[in-house]
């Protein structure tokens, strides 16, 4: 190629380029450099930004009692939700790649909640677990359970409730994403089996099991990376109550920022979740050699 | 060994149905509260067949607040912003596929690591930045920093890359030019990929929660998942109203969903991520 028609190529691929790119480096390069300076400044935006250098990061990681609380509620609703919702996408998705008759329509019921909004599934979960009137506490009570928790009122169980609806919404989300992976599975793999005399609970821990692990892992990753971003949930049904017991890390940005103006501080928290998502997935990479198997 | 598999197929059958009952249920619930009279809400048990249905909820919900414009406003900035992004994502994908200038890995590289930085990261400096520029309660604010999508110009690369040259090639020995080649070439080859883009995008769109609720405040312009979440917060006693709006919301994502659902579980299987 020679040097003109190089260059040529070039501004060519740039025109290409240019109009994503100037969002791109606006609302996302620029945004993250930003927020970065924003995290270390106290800035309420009525007044002029001060600097406070890292002082948002350590009073954050040593000295705030919400944001620990925030933490934790996160990493409960992380060990309730991954292995369960894992677990029930999986059962789901072996259900549905037995090759019955009419699936289309079973698959299209089981993935509606993942495309519903979850502010609209969440008022219609609030109703499902009314204490008093709810269908959830009428089952209850019919199968003999005379005081049925309270459920979104109670520090105990609302955390609990909000799992449960959790699973509920993306339960066949993700049964869509093993099914994919189960048909990458080989049959000549069963067919050999069987002729070993294999049963189909081995054959379930031998060959299913191990095959499926990259799209295993894939899934354990994604639902880790939307429990730490929880959010609309808790806004709609709890207000991060009783007591903050359904406060996550996002609402707590939320909260600082746009109820208290904390613009600061909340970007640090931001950043902080940043880590830790980060930080979590690297982990999971990293032990992926253990039991993920790439053929 | 075929009277064993029918017994399995019946038992995955019965599973299978027990599985879709505890998922629509819920919907139906809500659907029978919403037809209720006053009275009948709060009956213990509950009344699943409403005697007599009040089909007029509906309308009263329509008419306490603007259900209808905010559906109209939700449409208008989710078809925006997957037109945009459909534009600005193939353009800058079919770069990255297909053509060489200095640079080019770095850049995507650039772009590939901003999508492991959560959205929340960017949500404080882009309202800053809304504020600054004035676009607050404006459709802008709402279109516009969504139009350009680091994730659809990775989804799109992908399958750009899998598109075989030599159909460019030949293109090319008839004189089309670079546009030409995407336009007339890529595109075409690319549309289940194109059409999974924009039904993930209208997804997040059209459920799209926390953005548009700092961004606008103003009724007239307000999207449909924070007007629902304002009606929530007016009529959160009056549950036959507050349903019959959460379906009025709830609706057109169903029905698009049930009829789009192959290029849906497609565009799952295709790119694994979909975003959520």
């Amino acid at each position: 190629m020679t040097g003109v028609s190089k260059r040529k190529n070039t501004i060519d691929a740039w025109l290409f380029l240019l109009p994503n790119f100037i969002g791109f480096l606006v609302f996302t390069v620029f945004a993250i450099g930003f927020s970065l300076w924003i995290s270390m400044h106290r800035w309420d935006l009525f007044s002029s930004p001060t600097f406070t250098g890292l002082s948002n990061f350590v009073r954050l990681l040593t000295n705030d009692r919400d944001f620990k609380r925030a933490l934790l509620n996160t990493l409960y609703f992380a060990v309730g939700i991954v292995p369960l919702g894992t677990a029930t996408s999986l059962c789901l998705a072996l259900l549905a790649n037995r090759g019955l008759k009419g699936m289309t329509f079973f698959r299209t019921v089981m993935y509606l909640p993942s495309v519903s909004s979850t502010i609209a599934v969440g008022i219609v979960w609030i109703w499902l677990l009314d204490p008093q009137f709810g269908v959830v506490n009428y089952a209850l009570r019919s199968i003999g359970l005379a005081s049925p928790p309270n459920w979104l009122g109670s520090v105990l169980w609302a955390k609990p409730a909000l799992i449960l609806m959790h699973i509920w919404q993306y339960a066949g989300y993700y049964m869509i994403i093993f099914l994919a992976g189960l048909q990458g599975v080989p049959e000549q793999l069963y067919e050999a089996a069987v002729l070993d005399g294999a049963s189909s609970w081995q054959k379930f821990w031998r060959i299913t099991l191990p095959l499926l692990s990259p799209t295993t892992f894939f899934v354990i990753v994604m639902k880790m990376i939307g429990v730490f971003n929880i959010f609309e949930q808790p806004f709609i049904m709890t207000g991060g109550g009783p007591s903050g017991s359904t406060e996550t890390i996002v609402y707590y940005i939320y909260s600082n920022a746009f109820e208290w103006f904390n613009m600061g501080y909340a970007s640090a928290v931001a950043w902080v979740l940043f880590i830790l998502v980060f930080g979590v997935t690297l982990i999971q990479f990293k032990y992926q050699g253990r039991w993920v198997n790439y053929e | 060994m075929s009277r064993r598999k029918r017994i399995a197929d019946t038992l995955a059958y019965i599973a299978l149905i027990l599985v879709c009952f505890a998922m629509i249920l819920p919907f139906i619930w809500s659907l029978s509260t919403a037809l209720k009279g006053p009275g009948k809400v709060f009956l213990y048990p509950p009344q699943w067949i409403p005697d007599p249905i009040h089909w007029e909820n509906f309308l009263t919900a329509w008419n306490r607040v603007p259900f209808g414009r905010f559906l109209l406003n939700t449409a208008f900035v989710s078809v925006a912003v997957v037109g945009l992004q459909l534009v600005t994502c193939s353009l800058s994908a079919y770069a990255f596929a297909r053509m060489k200038f200095p640079g080019r890995d770095k850049l995507f590289l650039l772009y590939l690591g901003t999508l492991m930085i959560p959205g929340q990261v960017v949500i404080i400096p882009n309202f800053i930045l809304m504020r600054y520029f004035g676009w607050l309660n404006t459709y802008s604010a709402m279109i516009l920093p969504a139009a350009f999508s680091a994730f659809g110009t990775f989804l799109l690369r992908q399958f750009f890359l899998t598109i075989p040259y030599e159909l460019e090639e030949a293109a090319v020995i008839d004189g089309c030019s670079r546009f030409g080649l995407y336009r007339r070439i890529i595109l075409p080859l690319a549309k289940p990929a194109m059409a999974s883009l924009a039904i993930f995008t209208f997804r997040s769109q059209w459920n799209a929660f926390l953005w548009p609720l700092i961004v606008v405040n103003d009724t007239a312009k307000m999207l449909i998942q924070v007007g629902l979440s304002f009606f929530r917060g007016m009529y959160y006693t009056e549950w036959e109203l507050l349903l019959a709006g959460t379906l009025i919301a709830l609706i057109p994502t169903l029905v698009v969903f049930a009829f789009g659902q192959r290029y849906f579980t497609q565009g799952i299987a295709l790119s694994g991520l979909g975003g959520r």
